[in-house]
């Protein structure tokens, strides 16, 4: 690495677009609502910013605290979910030979690939109470009833007098299946980068040693793919805490999260400085959660974080 | 250096075993040998010529496609890697990173279920064998590589194994290191009286340790001998080429009576030498078997040929003449500089003979 | 389906060996069914776009009708080709602004170089809808209201705001690149007489080729991918395709979505699998 004042011509050349972008459009934006959360209401547009704390501190009453609570579940409940499901699948696809490993992570990746919205409403279509779940459910049932009814069993109502098609839609269930749906692959990544660096010859010590596979699995595998796991655990959890999109489109009105208020503080109920507040404090448990990933893995370097 | 430890009661017994990968790939091609109780066997051969997918299907980490491996006297097809009596010692020695030296050493117990009293007793004797005693709290990563070989091999021995399995265990070491260590192998091995059983590629170490190799190319097993057995009479091209250097003739043979042969291989015409094979065959000769001399050897029974100087290439002790003999390759002779001051005493593009005595010829089949 | 049915079939050809976990069962099963999670929807989504049939359960047969009628709204057009602009004009500046901020951190040690470096990580980990209400907080108050201008114009504020959240990831896939360069070509380069710009110019762009069409890939789907902070950005009169459909869902499902929907899927993977082709070759290029 050369010091700057050795070539200042290059340095400013390239140092000057991409600050001036990230100072106007991103830490200028920043600060104008950091600013505003200290503020007031003062008219329909007016804001006084007299650097009072009310916006914290209804931020903290027990609506809102609850709300808090109820996304940090939810994320918690995601980020687990996701854990049991992606540990095995990324042991399938680390194992897999080269060519199925390359076709395995491509099919993992894709959904990435597609827009956040369409997956969502791809859901949607599958879950809402005429979609395909319940008709296949519906479908099965009529099958059933037939099969009661040819066997004289019809009469008796065993599985209910008429199909009632199962809410799958608007709840807390469905938003959890939904932020599992999008949060995947955040968790199977990092596994499988920490399962692909840890040097097979320590599996089959352990094996050599006389261990059986669960044994190796968790003295061996879990305890040296701790950083991945702490990682995946972290970059699942954040993203996840500040969804909005997901809880908007597939939950209930009792299945709102953080960032669902703070929208509604924008738009809808148009009070600028609370809204800012709860932001902030959204960002200030973002970066708290990051803290403890760096803590964790004790790496550094800008390649790691994606 | 047949050892006195050694028997002939045979502890591995691999039978005829094949392993093909994907379709095709015949990494081990129907090998059958027999490694005795308390012996140091060495496979020794080029990168990719089976010998590691052999010592792996001796701990069970890949299953023979055909054939059958015995160890102790039981049939290993149905017994898992961690049920099997062998441990090893890997190539990257694989200490686990996240225990400490004692941890680690002590893992195999534990699983074993052996009293946690008794495992760090024997963890403390097995650190004491491998020169590391009282280093048992410390970190891998505060350890060298010596080091930490050493711990490989401690955790690998506790588990008292009928037989210990090293990968490649010397390569990652310094020159200095590595033959530090060859001697101290071997003293473990008498030491414990196990069956060690290494893979190498490094002639030298096989050699120097071994006592017994099998030399292994391209999936078969080219010969099995004691480390003089394989220098001094190679039974085909490959061994006499891949151990040691070589002078190699190619030509025919045709029989003449009673356990000779008469050979033309250039420049050699209508020798007659001690043999069988017949049909396009391969002469050879060490070249410390290899005289040169300004004048035609009065013997007769040499097998001598003229030919002019090509280079010369001093190595303070000896050195190595060739000589170009209107062959493809010139002749490669080993002169011990006996005398101060002279070197081997030629100059390059002297005319010179070489000869050698007919019973350190050595003849190949091709 | 068939690599599912074969990830469930290719067993039992040999005795599965200890460490070929992939070939337990049960660790099939559970791939395939992640697989199944994933896939379902999407695919159920596709098929049903060539549905006739209006509820958009039951299979009535396969029809075009739906596409001609997302192809015939001019409102869905209009959305789209605004949405492909913004993320064609976003990709550019992100991938030359993601390049020059990975080629000063990579190359020059400078004061707050640390911090520069968290600060240009920031918009990669803060959470869509702190940046969504910031950036829309901000062009209201600073009255940089494009809404109104001419088209293109008019997505500049949403351009903008893809552009400040966009460069950064593409900065953080072209430095990876840049880790793999050997500064003893740029100093042959500079010994050889090569100016700081020819340098720039004749060996590091090259150098970082795969790493600028990785980080395009990644600016371009970044872009399309983007609600939340679209949703923010744009004005009342600005339509982009994910609002549109936004909207268009909120109201129901129906195949005309589908339709639009599977269009952009399309269109996704088919600049994916270029990209990745690009690279592939790239990569292949280097290592021979």
């Amino acid at each position: 690495m050369d010091n700057w004042r050795k070539s200042p011509g290059a340095f400013w050349a390239s140092f000057i677009p991409p600050t001036l972008w990230l100072l106007a459009f991103f830490l200028a934006p920043l600060s104008l609502i950091w600013a505003f959360s200290f503020g007031v209401k003062t008219g329909i547009t007016e804001i006084d910013i007299t650097w009072t704390f009310q916006q914290y501190a209804r931020a903290l009453e027990p609506l809102y605290l609850s709300i808090f609570a109820k996304s940090l579940w939810m994320a918690g409940v995601t980020t687990f979910i996701c854990l049991i499901v992606a540990f095995p699948v990324a042991i399938a696809i680390v194992f897999a030979p080269p060519k199925a490993r390359m076709w395995l992570l491509l099919l993992v990746i894709l959904p990435f690939w597609t827009n956040l919205l369409i997956r969502t409403y791809a859901l949607i279509a599958v879950l809402r109470t005429r979609g395909h779940v319940n008709f296949t459910l519906e479908w099965v049932w009529e099958n059933a009833n037939g099969f009661l009814i040819f066997i004289g069993l019809g009469n008796f109502n065993l599985i209910g007098e008429r199909f009632e098609p199962l809410a799958l839609l608007y709840n807390n269930t469905a938003v959890v299946v939904g932020l599992v749906y999008v949060a995947l692959p955040f968790m199977v990544l990092p596994l499988y980068a920490a399962l692909d660096r840890l040097d097979r010859s320590f599996i089959e010590a352990s094996l050599d040693l006389g261990a059986g596979h669960i044994r190796t699995f968790w003295s061996v595998v879990v305890p040296l793919a701790l950083p991945g796991i702490a990682s995946g655990i972290v970059i699942t959890f954040i993203p996840t805490l500040g969804s909005y999109l997901t809880p908007d489109l597939l939950g209930g009105t009792d299945s709102q999260m953080i960032a669902n208020v703070i929208e509604r503080q924008f738009k809808s109920a148009n009070d600028w400085p609370f809204g800012a507040a709860l932001s902030f404090l959204l960002m200030y448990a973002t970066f708290f959660g990051l803290a403890l990933r760096a803590l964790l893995t004790k790496r550094e370097g800008m390649g790691d974080r994606v | 250096m047949q050892s006195d430890a050694s028997s002939n009661e045979p502890i591995i017994e691999i039978n005829d075993v094949t392993k093909i990968y994907g379709s095709d790939v015949r990494a081990v091609d129907n090998v059958s040998l027999t490694v005795n109780r308390g012996e140091f066997f060495a496979l020794l051969g080029p990168s990719g010529c089976g010998k590691t997918t052999l010592l792996r299907m001796l701990a069970g980490f890949e299953t023979p496609t055909e054939g059958k491996v015995i160890i102790d006297g039981d049939d290993m097809a149905e017994v898992q890697a961690n049920k099997r009596p062998v441990n090893m010692v890997f190539q990257s020695y694989a200490v686990f990173p996240h225990m400490t030296v004692a941890q680690n050493v002590g893992y195999g117990l534990k699983i074993d279920g052996v009293a946690k009293k008794e495992i760090s007793a024997r963890v403390e004797e097995a650190l004491e064998l491998v020169k590391l005693g009282g280093l048992g709290s410390r970190m891998p990563d505060e350890l060298s590589g010596g080091q930490r070989q050493r711990v490989a091999l401690a955790r690998a021995l506790i588990k008292r194994p009928s037989v210990l399995l090293l990968d490649e265990p010397l390569s990652a070491l310094d020159a200095k290191l590595r033959e530090a260590m060859q001697l101290e192998l071997v003293r473990l091995q008498k030491t414990v009286g196990i069956t060690f059983v290494i893979v190498t590629h490094d002639q030298a170490e096989a050699l120097s340790m071994a006592d017994r190799i099998a030399v292994m190319e391209s999936g078969f097993v080219r010969q099995v001998a004691s480390p003089a057995e394989l220098y001094e009479h190679p039974t085909n091209r490959f061994v006499g080429d891949f151990i040691g250097q070589i002078n190699l003739f190619s030509g025919s043979a045709s029989p003449a009576g009673e356990g000779k042969v008469n050979v033309s291989a250039a420049p050699l015409s209508d020798q007659v030498l001690d043999g069988t094979a017949t049909g396009s065959v391969c002469v050879a000769v060490r070249p410390e078997k290899v005289n040169v001399s300004r004048d035609k050897p009065a013997d007769s029974n040499l097998l001598s040929i003229q030919g002019s100087v090509a280079d010369i290439a001093y190595y303070g002790g000896y050195s190595n003449l060739y000589v170009d003999v209107g062959a493809a390759d010139p002749v490669l002779a080993e002169i011990t500089n006996a005398e101060r001051g002279i070197g081997p005493g030629y100059a390059q593009g002297e005319t010179v003979w070489v000869s050698w005595r007919p019973e350190d010829t050595l003849l190949f089949a091709e | 389906m068939s690599l599912l049915g074969n990830l469930l079939s290719r067993r039992g050809k040999s005795e599965i060996g200890p460490l070929e976990y992939h070939r337990r069962l049960w660790l099939r099963v559970t791939v395939a069914l992640t697989l199944i999670f994933l896939y379902m929807p999407i695919l159920t989504l596709i098929a049903f776009s060539f549905n006739d049939s209006k509820r958009n359960v039951v299979w009535r047969g396969f029809t075009f009708k739906y596409y001609e009628k997302a192809m015939n709204n001019s409102e869905l057009i209009e959305a789209f080709v605004n949405s492909l602009t913004i993320a064609f004009v976003s990709t550019i500046v992100s991938v030359i602004l993601g390049a020059l901020t990975a080629y000063v951190l990579w190359r020059f040690r400078f004061p707050f170089r640390a911090a520069y470096e968290g600060a240009m990580a920031l918009p990669v980990v803060i959470p869509e809808i702190c940046m969504g209400v910031a950036l829309m907080v901000f062009f209201l108050r600073t009255g940089f209201n494009t809404g109104g201008w001419v088209w293109p114009f008019n997505l500049s504020a949403i351009t903008i705001a893809h552009i400040a959240f966009s460069f950064p990831f593409a900065a953080i896939v072209i430095r990876a690149r840049l880790e793999s360069f050997n500064t003893e070509l740029s100093e042959s380069a500079k010994d050889l007489g090569a100016s700081e710009y020819q340098v720039f110019k004749d060996i590091i762009v090259p150098h970082m080729k795969p790493g600028l069409i990785a980080g395009a890939l990644l600016a371009f789907t970044l872009s399309l991918d983007d609600f939340v902070i679209t949703f923010f950005t744009s004005g009342p009169n600005t339509l982009t395709f994910p609002v549109k459909i936004y909207s268009m869902v909120r109201f129901s499902v129906t195949p005309e979505v589908n339709a639009a929907s599977t269009i952009l899927i399309v269109i996704t993977v088919i600049i994916t699998a270029l990209a990745l082709r690009l690279q592939n070759r790239n990569n292949m290029l280097q290592a021979g």
